[in-house]
Parts: structure tokens; sequence; C-alpha cells
């Protein structure tokens, strides 16, 4: 059992966390919020410079070799700073489904592009009907000669607008609901049959509705095996859920301190209004969670390279819960706290609060978490 | 940054776990499986069977008789204890004032004390609360006088567990009533239980059970030589006491296992005819425990490695306190509810008046873990009162670390 970060990453983070406090204080964020696809190009390419882009990728494909542990401090950070860019779209879930099913000939080529800032990703696997059901999939792809014709539409794509390749998940066989027959595709954004419906989410990041008509697609256009991509797609989830867990956890721990700071200096009745024990001690319940859910972050950037699936799905589902509950506890007591200014959209503890309720209902809700490991009670 | 346990961490918890199964009574492990309070026997057989081990005195230095275990190791075999149905050992005597003993004794006191502490040859309480000081306690005022080589010793400290049984007792007293801040007229006292003057009045809890005392001092003379470190500083002591070993103070293990338990129950017990363990609504309840637990475990790690990293207590531990004394509280309920109203008749009172008078074995209603259901539960509610109740550890979060 060790807690502490290498020399290593305590050096990357002191340099995520400099170039953020330079280049994303609220306002700025709002700047980068107008330009069309809702981000910073030029942030995207420090990131790039800086080697975030290629924190999980092999070093024979460009990048860091890098794990869990390094995403987790990138992502806590983002989440301190409210990051808009499409990290978690291209590196975690894009990325990561290329990097757990891809050819080598598919990394060789892909990776080295999402290193260098060139290739953006999104991942288009839900669907309207589906909820949190990940095998709900009615997108079909049929048999085409070599290759594939893709028909179907994928909902709250995140990032999906300013993607340049979408990992597209298909039915190629099967019913409805079935487990099995589900297949990814690499499908170039510009390829004729694609239409995106770009939008920004409660908390002022992108996504999209994509549709697909006629989509054809080369035989080369398969990642991982026909059939068999359930696996990966919970994989790719799982990572998506680990990753977004330490952002929330790094969400809370802002409100948290924006919060106090308010807290200490908001007067009514002539005294800072933190001199009240009634909000001292919902100040200090909020510590508590923030420290809980940040325990359970590390738990499921711990558990995304569990090699046990049983394993691994129980403990990111704990850990859905645990950072769930605690983030909306913190972000709501947060708001709460500040009283009307809380409300207001040119306040950023509002937007807090909206990023940890967009976490809360990605890939599963507590409730729905909780509700699987319910099942496993024995 | 690697959360896993270590394989020397995996191998320490099989040994620890292995030793208790080989070693328990039996008679004890069913007791506390039932969620019966371990009686003064049980623990002061389980403590011997540890000390002949070299483990009872696992927080101690190594020179002083401890181990050289990791706070990794400590937390695992106290946690190992609680899973396995052993009692913990006496607290007052292992974590409280053996550290203070080894801290601030004398070498007469420590070659004296140290030993029987270890082999609970004395039973230890602790004499701090008072009616007009609890949470608090700077506020005391119990005086003890100088009057030649003792003081005499005037006052009454209130929820004094297990005084009934103790053969000492170490006390904050008042020994300078017009200090410049409460915090400097105290003096830290070992107080011999047998010595004139001291009565000891049980207070019956709500449990039904007699856990906690009053106790009185009328004229009670104690040697200065019993007196720890200087006069007016046992504030100083009584700080290194609290904040000596808090780590433990969630006792998550005993969570665990009362989840564990009520699995266990839950297969047994039908409900709208199929097994309680089928009915969603208790599924739910069972797995929101299992991630609190889950949580505070990770989070009682991250502190506990704190605390070996830089030696300091850590403001964190009141964190530990609050949610893991939540925790016992709603594992507990858990296991109350589960056997409903099988819980509620108080039988065992009447049992033991009714066994005194027919000197016969009268069986208790419904089976037996149903008849222990409710007192844990009852006695538990002391858990976020005890210690610095949870509304005090907040204060300290405060202090410490929001700073408003």
């Amino acid at each position: 059992m060790d807690f502490d970060l290498t020399e290593d990453q305590r050096l990357l983070n002191d340099s995520i966390a400099r170039l953020l406090s330079d280049r994303y204080a609220f306002d700025a964020r709002r700047g980068y919020q107008k330009s069309p696809h809702g981000f910073s190009q030029e942030l995207w390419d420090k990131y790039a410079e800086l080697g975030l882009l290629g924190l999980p990728f092999s070093e024979d494909h460009g990048g860091f070799g890098g794990n869990a542990v390094d995403i987790m401090m990138v992502m806590e950070a983002f989440g301190r700073n409210l990051v808009l860019e499409p990290y978690l779209a291209t590196v975690v879930l894009g990325g990561g489904a290329i990097r757990y099913a891809g050819t080598e000939a598919q990394k060789a080529e892909l990776l080295p592009q999402i290193v260098d800032g060139s290739l953006k990703l999104a991942f288009a696997h839900s669907e309207q009907q589906a909820r949190y059901d990940l095998s709900d999939v009615m997108t079909t792809a049929t048999k085409d000669g070599a290759g594939w014709v893709l028909e179907g539409a994928k909902s709250v794509v995140f990032h999906g607008d300013c993607a340049d390749m979408l990992v597209v998940s298909a039915r190629t066989a099967g019913e409805r609901m079935d487990q099995a027959g589900l297949t990814l595709f690499l499908v170039p954004a510009a390829t004729p049959g694609v239409a995106r419906r770009g939008y920004a989410m409660r908390d002022g990041t992108r996504a999209a509705e994509v549709s697909l008509s006629g989509v054809k697609l080369g035989a080369d256009a398969v990642l991982g095996t026909v059939g068999g991509a359930m696996p990966v797609i919970e994989r790719v989830t799982q990572a998506g859920i680990a990753a977004m867990a330490a952002e929330t956890v790094g969400a809370c721990e802002a409100a948290h301190a924006m919060t106090l700071e308010y807290l200490r200096t908001r007067v009514q009745f002539g005294r800072p209004i933190g001199q009240n024990q009634v909000l001292q001690h919902k100040a200090a319940d909020m510590l508590i969670e923030v420290e809980q859910a940040r325990s359970m972050a590390m738990l499921a950037a711990m558990m995304v390279d569990e090699e046990d699936a049983a394993e691994r799905a129980r403990n990111i589902s704990m850990a859905k819960v645990g950072v769930g509950q605690s983030g909306r506890f913190v972000t709501q007591a947060a708001v709460q706290l500040h009283g009307g200014i809380g409300m207001t959209e040119e306040y950023a503890v509002g937007h807090y609060f909206r990023r940890v309720m967009v976490f809360e209902h990605v890939w599963g809700d507590s409730a729905y978490h909780l509700g699987l490991l319910a099942d496993q009670v024995a | 940054m690697d959360l896993r346990f270590t394989e020397q961490e995996v191998a320490f918890r099989k040994e620890v776990r292995d030793f208790i199964q080989q070693n328990l009574p039996a008679k004890t492990r069913e007791r506390l499986r039932l969620g019966y309070s371990a009686t003064k026997q049980d623990i002061v057989d389980w403590q011997r069977i540890l000390h002949r081990k070299g483990w009872a005195t696992y927080k101690w230095p190594k020179e002083h008789g401890g181990t050289d275990w990791s706070p990794t190791q400590r937390m695992i075999f106290q946690e190992e204890n609680q899973i396995c149905h052993a009692p913990e050992v006496n607290g007052f005597n292992i974590t409280m004032i053996g550290p203070v003993i080894i801290q601030f004794g004398t070498p007469e006191q420590k070659a004296h004390i140290l030993p029987r502490a270890a082999n609970l040859d004395d039973w230890w309480c602790q004499g701090f609360s008072e009616p007009g000081a609890g949470s608090d306690l700077a506020s005391l005022k119990t005086a003890a006088k100088q009057v030649g080589d003792d003081y005499i010793v005037n006052g009454q400290k209130i929820w004094t567990s297990t005084a009934h049984m103790a053969d000492w007792c170490f006390a904050l007293v008042r020994t300078n009533p017009n200090a410049r801040k409460p915090q400097e007229g105290i003096s830290f006292l070992l107080i011999d239980m047998k010595t004139p003057g001291i009565t000891v009045r049980p207070i019956i809890s709500i449990d039904g059970a007699h856990h906690l005392n009053e106790v009185f001092f009328d004229d009670v003379k104690v040697p200065v030589a019993n007196r720890i470190y200087e006069e007016n500083k046992g504030w100083d002591v009584a700080k290194f006491l609290l904040g000596n070993e808090r780590t433990g103070i969630a006792r998550l293990g005993k969570s665990m296992e009362r989840i564990n338990y009520a699995r266990e129950l839950a297969r047994d017990v039908r409900q709208n005819g199929k097994p309680l363990i089928e009915d969603a609504g208790f599924r739910q309840r069972v797995a929101k425990l299992q991630v609190q637990a889950k949580a505070l475990e990770l989070t009682q790690l991250r502190v506990v490695s704190k605390v070996a990293s830089d030696g300091k207590p850590d403001p964190f531990s009141s964190l530990l306190k609050i949610k893991g004394t939540e925790l016992l509280q709603d594992t507990a309920e858990l296991v109350m509810d589960i056997a409903g109203p099988l819980a509620m008749p108080d039988w065992a009172q009447e049992l033991d008046s009714l066994n005194h008078a027919a000197g016969e074995n009268e069986p208790l209603i419904g089976p037996d873990w149903a008849g222990y259901a409710a007192p844990p539960y009852l006695m538990l509610r002391a858990a976020s009162i005890y210690g610095g109740t949870n509304e005090i550890q907040k204060n300290i979060l405060n202090k410490a670390i929001l700073r408003l």
C-alpha cells in the first residue's frame, strides 16, 4: 500500500496546475466556451506539448506508458478548473477503445496522432432508448461485400461534434438487448452518411447526436472482433467512470474551497457567516464527503486495470455510487451555503454543481449501480 | 501510488487470522458473534493469550515489549480481531495508560505499571468526565490539594466505563483553581481504586447493562508520587493520550463483521414467504453499507499512511471517528431490524432474576441471536457521544482544517 506520488507524477501535477492556473481562470473559460466547438484549440496543443495526450499509451506509439493514477491526477486537475477540452472523449474513451481492441496496425496509425494532438475521437455508443443499459444497441452494421454499412443513431456522444473520428458500436448479430453480436467501428467523421448535431451540455461541455445512414465502411474499419465488442465497451465505460470520478473529486474540492472562502468573507448580522456553527458543521460534512469521494476515485483508478472482470465491475460500481452520492452532497451544499450568488450563471460554483450533475447521469447513476451491487448481495 | 496490500501485508493478515482462529476460546467467539459484549473474563483471557504471543502491546514501542509493526499492520491486526469475533484488548491499558507511562513515567513507574497493564493484572479505567465537564472537559472541578506527600482528592467523575471492575484509575484533577486558563490548573493522577473514600455507583444504560459508573471521591489520599508529569501540566498528558492512537477509532472491522453477520442471518430469516436476503430493499441497504465500508477502509488507509510518514496525529482521525461510528450504528441497527419483533422482548433481564430464583436455565424467546440483537444497537448510540461527540469532532475539523 503506497499513497505517494512518484517524482514524475509530482512534476507532471505541478506543470498541469501551473498551466491551468495561468490559462483557465473562470473568465478565460467562458471565452473558450464561446468558440465553435466549445473549447480552446490552443490549450489542446499545450496538452500535447506537456505530454498529457500521450499519457496512457505505450512508448512504442509515442506515448508515455502511464497508468490510471496518472489519468486520475490529470482529471482531478481538470475537474478543479472545469476544463472543456475533449480529453476524456479522445484519450480515455476513444483512445481507450483503440488501446484495448485495436490491431497493431490500427494502434501504430492512430495512437501517435492522438499523442501529437492531431486526432480527436469520440466514443459513440449510447443510444436514446438505452438509458444505462450497455447492451441496448439498435444501430446495425450489415455486411456489404468485404465492408459494412451502418444504420442508426447515437445519443449524447461526448465531444461528438469536434471529433475527427468516431468509435461507433453497432449490432452485427442478435437482438436489441443481446450482449453478444456487438461490433466497434472506426468511422471518420467525414464519411458520407454521418450527420452530427452538436450542443452544449448542462455543464458547458459539448456533446452531439450522431445519425448514421447508409454509412459505408471498409473491412479495416472494424475495431476488435466482430460480434465480440461487449467486453471492450465495458472496459472503456469503466475507464470513463474512473476518469470522471477523479474529475468529480477535483470539482468537489474546488467547490468546497470556494465555499470556505465565501463563508470567511460574506458578512451578515455583523460577522462572517462562517462563524455560525451550523454552517461550520455543514462545511465539515462537505470535507468528509470530498475525502470519501477521493478514496473511491482512487479505488476506481486502481481497478481500471484489474484483470478479473467481475471484481473490476463490482469495484467500479462501488466507486460510481460513492463518488456520485458524495459529489451530489458536496455540490448541493456548496450552492446552498453560497445562497443567492450560488444560483447565478456568472459564478463558478453553479458550474461545479452542474459538472457533477452530469457525471451522476452518465454510465449509470448511483441508484443504478447500487442496484447492480444489491443484485450481488448474498 | 499503489493501493493494493503488499504480499507481506497479505501474509501478515493470514498469520493473524490463523492465530486467532486457533487460539480464541470458542465461548468468547460465540458470545461476540451473537452481538453480546465481551465479559471481563473474555477480555482478560484473550489479552493474556495475545500477550504470551507478544501481540497484546502491539501499539507500544519495541523496547517496551511492543512490536515494530507498520501502521497498516496495526490496522490489519485490529481489523482481524474484530472480523474474527475476538474481544479488543483493554484500551485503557494498552492505548491509553501504557503509552502515557512510556512517554511521561519515571523508570520505577515503567517497571511496575507496564508489565501489569500488558498482562491485565491491573484493569485501568479513565476518570475524565464530570457532571459539569463533558465536551468541555477542561472545566472539570474534582479537586486535589497537596497535604504533605499526598494529594487529598474530592469530587465526582461520571460515565466511567468499567470502573466497577477496575483496579486503578487515571484521572484528571484540578490542582490550581485560580489558573489563568482552566487547562493550566489540571494534573494527571494514578488512583488505586481500593483507596478509602472512593465510592463507585452503577449507571445502567439504555441497553439494560452495566458499563458505566459514577465515581465519588471523598477525602481520597493519593501519593504525590502517583502524579504523572508536572503539577498543573495534566492537560498536556491528556492531549497526548487522546491523540496517541486515533487510527483505530473507526472500528471498521467490527462494522464489516456485522455486515457479514447480517447477510448470514438474512439467509435464514423469511419475509413474505422468501428469505429476507432476496428482498430488494434489504439488499439495497446492505449494498449501501458495503459501499460506505469500502470508502472508509480506503480513507482509513490514507490517514494511517500519513500518520506513518510524519509521526503526528492527524485531524482527519476526526473524520474516521465520525464515519466509523455512523457505520457501527447503522450495521448494529441492520442486525436488529433483521430480528424484528423478536429483538424487542427484554426477556434477558427477566431471565436473570428468574435464573437467580429458580437456578435453572430458561431459554430465550426466539433464537439466541434475536434476543441479543437490540442491546448493541442501544449501546452504540453512545459511539457518536463518547471520545468527543461527533459534533465536537466537526468542531475539531473546523479548527484544524477548515479554519472558519
